[in-house]
């Protein structure tokens, strides 16, 4: 079941057009937000909300990178190694992420914390070497920052489950 | 997030029209946009009439700043204003040409520029609807826009009757979900109407035939981020501060191996070698220049020689390049070439949508081959193969991404065609010892 708030967000972006199925990219990616893939569900609450078939939807959901149909980490670790990046040691962080939390391109830690990712370019490249966890940007890297940042993030999590009793 | 003032280091040499609200405290605020000339141009506009509006942005020089450097008022002047369709503004803000960098910065410190720009766009051609699409990857940056947005309606300059003129806008933003393709204005279109960002056969152009059919200016945050700017300080002032037909200054974004690297606002025509030695410093760690990026990995490659050269449309146009996007990289003798083509083939092939046929199975077949010469396995061939297969690419697509995947190669084919001997010679990469040649 969705959220109120989501079902909410879902009309107010419906009446943004004069054409109901333009929204259909925009709830996917709310959705998304919210669930943390586009699940079965999702595409069929979507195509109802639009007025369209679930296969007019599903065929977005193929082509559009950002719109995953599994669960991925709840950190979703985007590295750029487009050229900018690239001259200033992109790769070297990408390593560095797969090497530390022990998983590749679009892999995802058994615990559910992290996924990687290898992206093209996000649009950070003064501040190249960068990367996106989720929507965040972290730019300038270096492997000692990105120790910090995932060491941050565990510990993020850990106070969080506390609360929460996770 | 930032503040700008740790953002951008700055530069003297930068001449500041629309990136000059950058540094105030808050500057996303519609307070202090309207405490620092915000909405006068709107003031003006709604003043004059849509064809004076159209006629000023025209003879401002004022060139598309997505890349392909169309005169902006003349793209205004297509729309059929008579045509009892609706007709709608469309603002590009799927910035992702590899090195370009410039829109976050314009929605980011100076969100009310860009929407007074598209009310006014909105204004010349008769359209009451604007779409601000925005790529998926920039979501704080939409939550920046739709506050901004809010605060306009809140204070009259959108919504119905705008500052007691009779004229009614409104505007929204849209994400898009990961797509470089949907940055082509057609495929744009298709992406926003809830399809696949496939791109469309041109003509009719969306000025004639755009969303839902009707009537559409598609143009990019820095070009409708200029606007309010031209029609406060007049075309002829504007156009003064560029070169002749290339008015105004542009967003450049310097990236790669130099010294600081940055985003700087400078006159249309500035030199590249000043861009790259005064305004960026020079080269890391004093390492020569090999090659440079003039305008996104789009653009043909310049090499070391090439860089006494104006940056604007015409100039880089003259000597086989393109002034695009505004994304300067700058590259250092320790670069591989090859290694660089493979990277800029291999993004080309990850975008391609597939639609074409020689974009999607030329960039796959260019990365395949790249890749293997770079690791030691090229054959004597495989320059002449690379060549033809980038022609063969040139001119044959629908939208310009083919021309963008084979330009760069062909140029880094010709230009650094000593660097492809080498690696076949030594079966392996000459700079793998610098680090950086490797995979």
């Amino acid at each position: 079941m969705l959220s109120e708030s989501l079902k909410a967000k879902f009309e107010e972006i419906i009446a943004r057009y004069p054409l109901k199925r333009s929204a259909i990219v925009p709830l996917l990616m709310f959705g998304q937000d919210e669930i943390g893939y586009v699940s079965d569900e999702l595409i069929e609450e979507v195509a109802r909300a639009v007025g369209v078939p679930a296969i007019e939807v599903i065929e977005d959901v193929g082509y559009y990178s950002m719109l995953h149909r599994q669960p991925i980490g709840k950190y979703n670790l985007q590295v750029c190694t487009n050229v900018s990046c690239m001259l200033r040691g992109g790769e070297a962080i990408f390593a560095h992420c797969s090497k530390r939390l022990g998983i590749g391109h679009k892999q995802t830690t058994p615990d559910g914390l992290f996924s990687l990712e290898e992206v093209e370019c996000i649009g950070a490249c003064c501040g190249a070497p960068a990367m996106q966890v989720n929507y965040d940007y972290y730019e300038n890297l270096t492997p000692a920052k990105v120790d910090q940042l995932i060491d941050q993030l565990r510990e993020a999590h850990r106070n969080l489950g506390s609360g929460t009793g996770e | 997030m930032p503040d700008y003032q740790s953002y951008a280091q700055g530069s003297p040499l930068e001449v500041k029209v629309i990136s000059k609200r950058f540094g105030l405290p808050n500057s996303a605020s519609i307070d202090v946009f309207l405490a620092h000339e915000g909405y006068q141009a709107l003031v003006k506009a709604l003043k004059m009439t849509p064809e004076e509006v159209i006629n000023e942005v025209k003879n401002s020089g004022l060139r598309g700043r997505g890349g392909a450097g169309f005169n902006t008022g003349m793209k205004w002047s297509f729309v059929p204003r008579q045509s009892p369709k609706p007709k709608y503004v469309v603002c590009n803000a799927d910035e992702s040409e590899p090195a370009t960098c410039k829109d976050r910065p314009l929605m980011e410190y100076d969100p009310h520029q860009l929407i007074e720009g598209i009310i006014i766009a909105g204004y010349a051609i008769g359209s009451h609807q604007g779409y601000i699409y925005i790529r998926g990857e920039y979501r704080y940056l939409m939550e920046i826009l739709d506050r901004a947005i809010a605060e306009a309606y809140q204070r009259g300059y959108l919504g119905k009757n705008i500052l007691g003129s009779g004229f009614d806008f409104d505007l929204a933003t849209h994400t898009g979900a990961g797509a470089y393709e949907c940055g082509e204005e057609t495929a744009l279109l298709n992406s926003l109407e809830g399809l696949r960002g496939y791109p469309r056969v041109k003509p009719p152009f969306p000025a004639v035939v755009g969303l839902y059919g009707c009537p559409t200016v598609v143009n990019n945050v820095e070009t409708l981020s200029n606007v309010p700017a031209i029609l406060l300080m007049g075309a002829e002032a504007y156009a003064k501060l560029g070169t002749p037909k290339n008015g105004g200054t542009r967003l450049f974004c310097l990236s790669g191996h130099i010294n600081r690297p940055g985003v700087y606002e400078l006159p249309m025509g500035f030199p590249l070698r000043r861009m790259i030695e005064e305004v960026g410093g020079g080269l890391r760690g004093g390492k020569k220049l090999k090659a440079v990026i003039p305008g996104g990995s789009s653009c043909p490659v310049l090499s070391a020689d090439q860089i006494d050269v104006p940056m604007d449309f015409d100039s880089l146009a003259k000597i086989g390049s393109m002034l695009g996007s505004g994304g300067v990289v700058v590259i250092d003798e320790d670069t591989c070439m090859v290694k660089l083509a493979w990277r800029i083939m291999k993004f080309y092939a990850h975008e391609s949508c597939g639609w074409c046929i020689p974009c999607r199975e030329g960039t796959a077949w260019l990365q395949a081959l790249l890749a293997r010469f770079h690791s030691g396995g090229g054959l004597p061939q495989d320059p002449d193969t690379a060549l033809d297969a980038s022609y063969n690419m040139l001119g044959k697509t629908l939208c310009p991404l083919g021309d963008a995947a084979a330009l760069p190669m062909i140029s880094i084919l010709k230009k650094f065609h000593h660097e492809f001997e080498e690696h076949l010679k030594l079966g392996k990469c000459p700079f793998e010892k610098n680090g950086t040649g490797a995979f």
